[in-house]
């Protein structure tokens, strides 16, 4: 691509180009930051992964222009052929099943990945601080009510949960965001209220209470802020199994509809071709090589990442929740 | 502890129920016609949907709806399974041994590496194993189970054609079936071997080995980083230096002292290990076309086999619970200190 066509495409959505700009920016910020430069080399290098998986996503429209009038979402096909093609000029990754094309898959598919985990880690600590302070705090009957629901919930293996829920919702982006959520909070909520009563009984909280401090002005002045941390930490650990597992539904054929955007239907997609043709089994290995490294890289980075927070914020967390 | 286990023996109901009641919540987010699935044992009654809707309430308020479930379930009549040709309860019966024995032998596997890699990696801390072991490890929980399992297809079956997918090739199957080959237990390697055809052993034995080692590496991955912290726990107490003091083989206190003791954790582990398992069978039996209750769940997700998934669901979480209390009660009983309070 020549400069004055980047340029061009630069100036057509300056909303991306925006975005991508701050983040490069963040990215360097973080480089020059003594809290990353501490960092552990391979903690550095899935800060690096991450912050890369976020300029792509940022900026899709401009290195992967949607066809105009339609859903960026969506990959085009550029025929009716069914055999997937090997790169060339046209398709720099190649196609796979249906002529979808793996470039432009991976690169939005970078786009819903953030959609989803962001979505969901943010309901899921939403629903998980409320509930979770609430049970803690005021304890007894309350306490025992939202507790017994997080049993039934954590009652499934977390993928087995959110297979029955979309498979009675049916196919779609929001109802997987919808289906983990819902098997999500659960452990929000508890990690929270385990916190919450460890701070009930502190002095602070006891002080703020002689005061006449109301329990809303306790829970989110003194409690709430302190029972922050270790939650956030859990979040960015889970950002990596919540991908998995939403991958893993579009695996199923449970996921996302036909065409959209998100590595796990791309690595559905090459399911049929895996064996290749008879003698020659790597024919067909770019539907699910590429696929493949885009969601390795991501669950890695954030997982190397997310084990060096908690090892920075706090070691009594040491044990992985509950497996995808 | 007495009280503790006591406690969680009688929320084992209350547990019980709220599980039903969130399955059937779901399922009011279907039209009654697909909910009628559930009430008809035989293929011949799913013409009379009107009638089966009349008959119990399905268009009614979701408390009487759930009270005629609730005595269907009970009853063990869960439904015919449309996906699976038979009623969801013989559908189980016939789907779960498959599942149990790719389970356990992955089970035991993981139990193995993990505790093995996990020890070594502690003794000899910073060393090359313990490198390898990381690698093996933080590779294991970020490689999807799908992108792992898929790649192994590629490589042993696609390019090398030594381990095939199903459960059994085309002969093995029919003889199983047949009346020379007695089912003693649905494990068909343990029936090979009561049998005494090996063919059949050794047939078995190629079609486990993908879904096993897909299984294990996935889950291993987890076990090998608590036992190698737990081990490393342990190596610093004072009695591993009491027993290097009286003059013990380094083997020994490594075996006897340092392993007995980081076992604790890793027996809170195992139950979330068999969890664990459940969920995974679910891609592993469909990537490897395994005929278990995992890839019959996911196909009845698929195809909306409201019955199948209900049943699907139900199954997996009481084993889901019934594996928590049993780790519960197994705390207790293996660690003196929780025992005695």
């Amino acid at each position: 691509m020549t400069l004055d066509a980047l340029a061009h495409r630069l100036g057509a959505r300056p909303d991306a180009t925006a975005t991508a700009a701050a983040i490069v920016l963040a990215a360097y910020l973080l480089q020059k930051s003594p809290a990353v430069r501490g960092l552990p080399a391979l903690a550095r290098a899935a800060v690096w992964t991450v912050a890369w998986f976020a300029l792509v996503a940022a900026a899709a429209p401009i290195v992967a222009p949607p066809p105009a009038f339609r859903d960026p979402y969506q990959i085009p096909t550029s025929s009716f052929a069914i055999e997937p093609q090997p790169p060339d000029a046209a398709h720099p990754l190649g196609t796979t099943e249906n002529q979808f094309d793996l470039y432009y898959g991976i690169v939005w598919g970078a786009r819903s990945a953030f959609k989803v985990t962001l979505s969901i880690v943010g309901v899921s600590l939403a629903l998980g601080l409320v509930l979770g302070t609430v049970a803690g705090y005021y304890g007894g009957a309350i306490d025992e009510v939202v507790m017994r629901v997080t049993d039934v919930f954590l009652a499934f293996p977390s993928l087995i949960l959110a297979v029955v829920i979309v498979a009675v919702l049916g196919k779609g982006i929001d109802k997987v965001i919808l289906a983990i959520s819902a098997v999500n909070w659960p452990i929000y909520a508890r990690l929270v209220r385990g916190e919450v009563l460890s701070l009930t009984g502190r002095e602070f909280v006891t002080a703020s209470r002689a005061l006449g401090g109301s329990d809303i002005r306790i829970m989110l002045r003194h409690v709430v802020p302190n029972a922050m941390f270790p939650f956030l930490v859990y979040g960015s650990l889970d950002m990596g199994n919540i991908v998995i597992v939403s991958a893993a539904l579009s695996f199923l054929g449970l996921g996302t509809e036909i065409g959209y955007a998100d590595w796990g239907q791309l690595i559905a997609l090459s399911r049929k071709w895996i064996l290749g043709a008879p003698g020659h089994a790597f024919v067909y290995w770019y539907t699910v090589v590429f696929p493949a490294v885009a969601i390795t890289g991501f669950v890695l980075g954030w997982n190397i990442l997310g084990d060096a927070i908690r090892d920075r914020a706090d070691p009594r967390l040491r044990t992985r929740g509950g497996l995808p | 502890m007495t009280a503790y286990v006591l406690r969680r023996i009688c929320l084992f109901p209350v547990v019980a129920f709220g599980v039903t009641i969130l399955i059937f919540t779901l399922l009011q987010a279907l039209p009654p016609a697909a909910r009628a699935m559930l009430f008809i044992q035989n293929p011949e009654q799913a013409t009379a949907i009107a009638a089966i809707i009349r008959k119990y309430d399905l268009d009614k308020p979701m408390y009487v709806q759930y009270g005629h479930w609730l005595r269907q379930v009970v009853h063990g009549d869960l439904g015919y399974s449309q996906s699976a040709r038979m009623p969801v309860a013989q559908a189980i019966a016939t789907f779960f041994p498959a599942t149990l024995e790719l389970t356990g032998y992955a089970f035991g596997l993981i139990i193995l590496v993990g505790i093995t890699l996990g020890t070594a990696a502690a003794v000899h801390r910073d060393g090359v194993v313990d490198h390898v072991s990381r690698i093996f490890s933080i590779c294991g929980y970020s490689l999807p189970v799908f992108v792992w399992g898929l790649l192994l297809l590629l490589v042993f079956y696609g390019n090398l054609q030594w381990f095939p997918p199903e459960r059994l090739s085309l002969a093995a199957g029919l003889y199983v079936q047949s009346r020379a080959f007695h089912a003693y237990t649905g494990l068909v390697t343990v029936d090979a071997v009561l049998n005494g055809s090996w063919w059949v052993l050794w047939d078995a034995a190629r079609h486990l080995v993908l879904p096993v080692v897909t299984l294990t590496y996935f889950l291993a991955a987890t076990l090998v980083r608590i036992t190698r912290s737990a081990v490393l726990d342990s190596l610093s107490q004072e009695y591993i230096r009491t027993a290097r003091g009286k003059g013990l083989a380094e083997s020994a206190v490594i075996a006897r002292h340092a392993r007995r003791n980081a076992l604790i954790p890793v027996i809170t582990l195992s139950s979330s290990i068999l969890i664990g398992l459940l969920g995974g069978v679910v891609i592993t039996e469909t990537i490897f076309n395994y005929p278990g209750i995992g890839r019959w769940g996911a196909t009845a997700a698929l195809e909306l086999d409201v019955p199948a998934v209900a049943g699907f669901a139900l199954l997996v979480a009481g084993v889901t619970v019934l594996v928590n209390l049993a780790a519960d009660v197994l705390y207790g009983y293996v660690d003196p200190r929780v025992r005695l309070r």
